[in-house]
């Protein structure tokens, strides 16, 4: 059951293989045994779950059963779900529990889907190891001993380990990408604007954007159709139409033309996984694609850019969680400074607080023009780098990042080098484009992702490219010994 | 030395809307604490605020209303900053690109001169929600009713000389946002505050003084008085040698003083940047013509109209016009009497106004409809009541006795103009004060006064004085 795609499951279950409790029963019961091993999950939501199953079960008995429905999926804690706790991987959110619920959710729950539960990942999504997380690191399924990147990392790892068929991730940095890439699942951040943010907590809301994490691309097609759409609750979501991201998987590649920036190949790149991505791109050429190398002249300025401006707004982001209406408060506060200090200091962990100072360094009288302003501009060179290039290219291919899944503690007390995990996916958020990672190889037994960068809205083309390429390699069906 | 006095005003005017500006709770006033605050104004973790249009309607009105530019694209802003009462740690406001640009008014000064006062800016932005000190021991209760509530903030040029000024520019300011009809102006409960910067300078001198900024004034008195206070705690401080510091100050109404709050040193970076959660507001052509369209005739055309066409003085003019409620009721009043302009205007801005001032109505909730006043000043006007009367029939009505008519019939206060009537009052007055007649045909004129009085009295008030004059005086003559 476990190793079924998305798609698989809900045959299976329209064909009455199996029921939606059965399956969410079976699910429950792996997370119980092997949850220990990759601590994917902050919250395990048994009860609700299996009510949901109930009313999936129901509707599918009734013939009203949509593609998601009776689908147990695990959904990243990063998302508000009503009556369930929502930490953000925080100590500042451990007593939270949402009185509403998230758009995403709320339409997963529309579609009859059954939340298995929240996943672990970086305290506010700020990290690329998961390993900042309050609820203790995520371990990587294919090396318990690795990280499994971040900020996802417990959605991508949940996935990886067939403790959930699907997960939601949300990906500022490379937050959905990076950490598909260190599991070997395919992950999928949509155009900024194109899922709804309301109801997701926030660390950088320019840059922020959910997707999907799946073991395919037809089912992160499966999940987009579900999440994608114009929200009258988010003012930056897209009021455009939202196609059917199944429909086009197979078109043929014929005639696509990739774009190769140089700056993506060269140093700093694990020639490994260099090779790996090399080897897909052959690939794509047998499926009658041609190849072009392209150059994107700032990358070198995307992650310096993206520390200026994801501080900035999560240094604004986060002066609600202040100790006085919600969330960790300290004990017996002398007055009201003691209060906002000490529940900080003590609630936010040290990423979190790293990254406030240097957003609240940024925007202060006095430096605003020589950070904030700067980056705002150097974010617009980068974003023409991209228009230019997809003057010329259908969709550009890279690493996801330059190495594989890193050793747990080995770069904790490094940020700089840790900031580096997201070079290659830092520019996409930046520009607001739509950018995918999926399995294509393996480096010391350990995945590595390719990254489809795609124009604006494109998310249908980047789909059916890493369809495709899905149909003629198997990374994607890899398992981890562990967890097969 | 002679010191010139410099102002400017900050006013905070509360948008009309029905909801909130970044949610949909409701904006009304005085409901239990946090019952109309829902998860956006909580500032929950996730939400996201959502414009509300009619808001930037209002603001596109108000730069009509003014003359100002207003802005074809403007940013909202996100100001930082940590208190109790602010939910997000950040307030919602405009920096740099406002809605509304430079603009101007004019304001009519004591002597009648008129002085034009620039606008700066008026931008959107939400108000925060009530910290009460008052009702919990040892503890702060915050109530997030207010939070998220729509405000236009007006920002002036240091152009004030005078508190008399800041006032006569604040009354403006608040006659206009109640004629176009986006803020109640009801200043009791905030919906209409100021801050007053101020600062004193050497005259002639063209460098600025240090200012004070004296924060949240919500009446046209304490204005006027707290700059007075303000402006004399300067000149002191300058002339003992001193050095006024850069501060903002609060003014204590009970006992009528200013205090500092925060100096400038302690004052707080508030981090501005745009707000990433919301889009640009971009205004077109075809959007402003619509509003302009819905503007009613404004404080300034409705007073020259006045004085045009009901040849009014400036001054009554300009007190008739001073809220549109006051407005349509006097051209109501002056309808239904039939066009009797100058005793309407004497009318509503005298007895009328002195009722409700006494009692504190609101003009709208008159006991005295214009209709009614209308009716009695017809009655006026065609001798049925003199004016005297009129003030019993007046205060009558007032008492909710009926209208004019009804009060004159059941009061028997009909004019007396049957000349016969009259003239045997006359006769019977003369005939029972010969020595009176006798001083008056003797020259002392001043007499003359005591037989009106004595045939007023006699008539009770109704008989007609002007023929009781007419004939009193041919038969004094003998």
């Amino acid at each position: 059951m476990h190793n079924k795609t998305l798609s698989e499951l809900s045959a299976a279950l329209k064909a009455g293989e199996f029921s939606s409790t059965e399956l969410t029963q079976s699910y429950l019961n792996r997370i119980a045994e092997l949850d220990t091993h990759v601590n994917a999950y902050i919250t395990v939501s048994d009860e609700s779950a299996l009510m949901a199953a109930k009313a999936a079960d129901q509707k599918i008995a009734a013939g009203e059963a949509g593609p998601l429905t009776g689908i147990p999926l695990a959904q990243k804690d990063i998302f508000c779900s009503k009556g369930v706790k929502t930490s953000c991987g925080s100590k500042m959110l451990d007593s939270f529990v949402s009185p509403y619920n998230a758009t995403v959710i709320e339409k997963f729950n529309q579609a009859g889907s059954v939340m298995l539960g929240k996943t672990n990942m970086d305290e506010f999504a700020m990290g690329s190891s998961n390993e900042t997380s309050f609820y203790g690191a995520v371990k990587n399924p294919w090396n318990t001993d690795k990280v499994p990147g971040g900020s996802s990392g417990g959605s991508a790892a949940a996935v990886a380990a067939r403790l959930a068929p699907a997960s939601t991730g949300t990906d500022t940095g490379g937050s959905i990408r990076q950490p598909a890439s260190l599991c070997g699942i395919t992950g999928l951040k949509p155009t900024y604007g194109r899922v709804s943010r309301y109801g997701m907590i926030a660390f950088a809301s320019s840059l922020d954007q959910a997707g999907p994490m799946t073991r395919t691309a037809e089912d992160a097609a499966l999940m987009l159709n579900c999440m994608a759409g114009f929200d009258e609750r988010d003012s930056t979501s897209a009021q455009r139409e939202v196609p059917d991201y199944t429909a086009n998987l197979s078109d043929s590649l014929d005639g696509l033309t990739i774009g190769l920036p140089k700056e993506y190949f060269g140093e700093g790149l694990d020639a490994s996984v260099g090779k790996a991505v090399e080897e897909a791109i052959a690939e794509y050429k047998k499926l009658g694609a041609t190849v072009k190398e392209i150059s994107l002249p700032n990358t070198h300025l995307a992650v310096p850019t993206y520390y200026v401006v994801a501080p900035a707004e999560c240094s604004s982001n986060l002066s609600r969680f202040d100790g006085v209406r919600f969330g960790y408060r300290c004990d017996d506060p002398i007055d009201l400074e003691d209060l906002y200090k000490r529940s900080r200091g003590e609630g936010f962990g040290s990423e979190v607080k790293r990254r406030i100072m240097i957003g609240t360094y940024a925007l202060s009288a006095g430096y605003y023009d020589a950070y904030y302003i700067k980056a705002q501009q150097l974010r617009r060179l980068i974003s023409d780098d991209f228009k230019r290039a997809f003057e010329e290219v259908d969709v550009i291919m890279g690493p996801t990042a330059p190495e594989p899944a890193f050793g747990l503690g080995e770069k904790s007390d490094d940020p700089i080098t840790m900031y580096l995990s997201d070079i290659y996916t830092i520019a996409a958020n930046l520009a607001g484009l739509p950018g995918m990672s999926v399995p294509a190889g393996f480096v010391n037994e350990m995945p590595v992702g390719l990254q489809i960068i795609g124009n604006y809205f494109d998310e249908a083309r980047l789909l059916n490219v890493a369809h495709r390429y899905q149909q003629v390699t198997d990374w994607h069906q890899h398992a981890p010994a562990q967890f097969k | 030395m002679e010191w010139e006095v410099v102002i400017g005003l900050e006013i905070h005017a509360q948008l009309a809307t029905k909801s909130k500006i970044f949610s949909g709770a409701s904006t009304a006033y005085g409901a239990e604490p946090n019952t109309q605050a829902c998860a956006v104004d909580l500032g929950l973790p996730g939400v996201l605020p959502v414009l509300n249009h009619e808001a930037v309607q209002m603001a596109i009105k108000f730069g009509l209303a003014t003359n100002s530019h207003v802005a074809p694209r403007s940013i909202f802003a996100r100001k930082n900053y940590f208190y109790p009462d602010l939910p997000k740690g950040y307030q919602i406001s405009q920096m740099d690109l406002p809605i509304v640009g430079e603009g101007s008014l004019e304001i009519r000064l004591e002597d009648g001169t008129v002085k034009t006062i620039g606008i700066t800016r008026a931008h959107l932005e939400e108000d925060a929600g009530k910290s009460l000190h008052e009702d919990f021991q040892g503890m702060t209760g915050i109530d997030l009713n207010r939070a998220g509530t729509p405000l236009l903030e007006i920002v002036s040029e240091p152009d004030m000389r005078s508190a008399k000024e800041a006032v006569a520019y604040m009354k403006k300011i608040h006659s206009i946002v109640t004629y176009i009809d986006i803020c109640d102006g009801n200043m009791q409960e905030g919906s209409f505050r100021c801050d007053a910067n101020v600062s004193v300078r050497p005259k002639g001198q063209q460098e600025l003084g240090t200012r004070s900024e004296l924060k949240n004034i919500n009446s046209f008195r304490y204005v006027e008085r707290a700059i007075n206070l303000e402006v004399e705690r300067q000149i002191e401080i300058i002339e003992d040698g001193g050095k006024v510091v850069q501060e903002t100050r609060l003014y204590d109404v009970d006992k009528n003083e200013t205090r500092s709050m925060r100096s400038k040193e302690e004052a707080n970076d508030y981090r501005y940047f745009p707000d990433p959660d919301l889009l640009p507001v971009e205004i077109d052509e075809k959007t402003i013509d619509a509003v302009r369209k819905t503007l009613p005739e404004l404080p300034d055309a409705k007073q020259k109209r006045f004085t045009s066409e009901f040849s009014l003085s400036d001054y009554d003019a300009e007190v008739l016009t001073s809220t549109r409620q006051m407005a349509d009721y006097f051209e109501a009043v002056v309808k239904a009497s039939g066009g009797e302009a100058k005793l309407s205007a004497n009318w509503v801005s005298g007895a009328l106004t002195g009722s409700l001032n006494k009692e504190s109505i609101d003009i709208e909730n008159s006991p005295v409809s214009a209709e009614m006043l209308g009716g009695m000043i017809k009655r006026i006007a065609d001798n049925t009541i003199s004016g005297k009367i009129a003030k019993q029939v007046f205060e009558a009505m007032w008492q909710g006795e009926g209208d004019a008519d009804s009060v004159i019939e059941s009061k028997g206060l009909k004019q007396v103009t049957d000349s016969g009537a009259i003239e045997k009052i006359v006769d019977e007055i003369i005939a029972n004060n010969q020595g009176q007649v006798e001083q008056y045909r003797a020259g002392k004129e001043k007499v003359f006064g005591f037989f009106v009085g004595q045939v007023m009295k006699a008539s009770q008030g109704k008989a007609n004085p002007a023929q009781v004059n007419q004939m009193l005086k041919e038969k004094l003559k003998g």
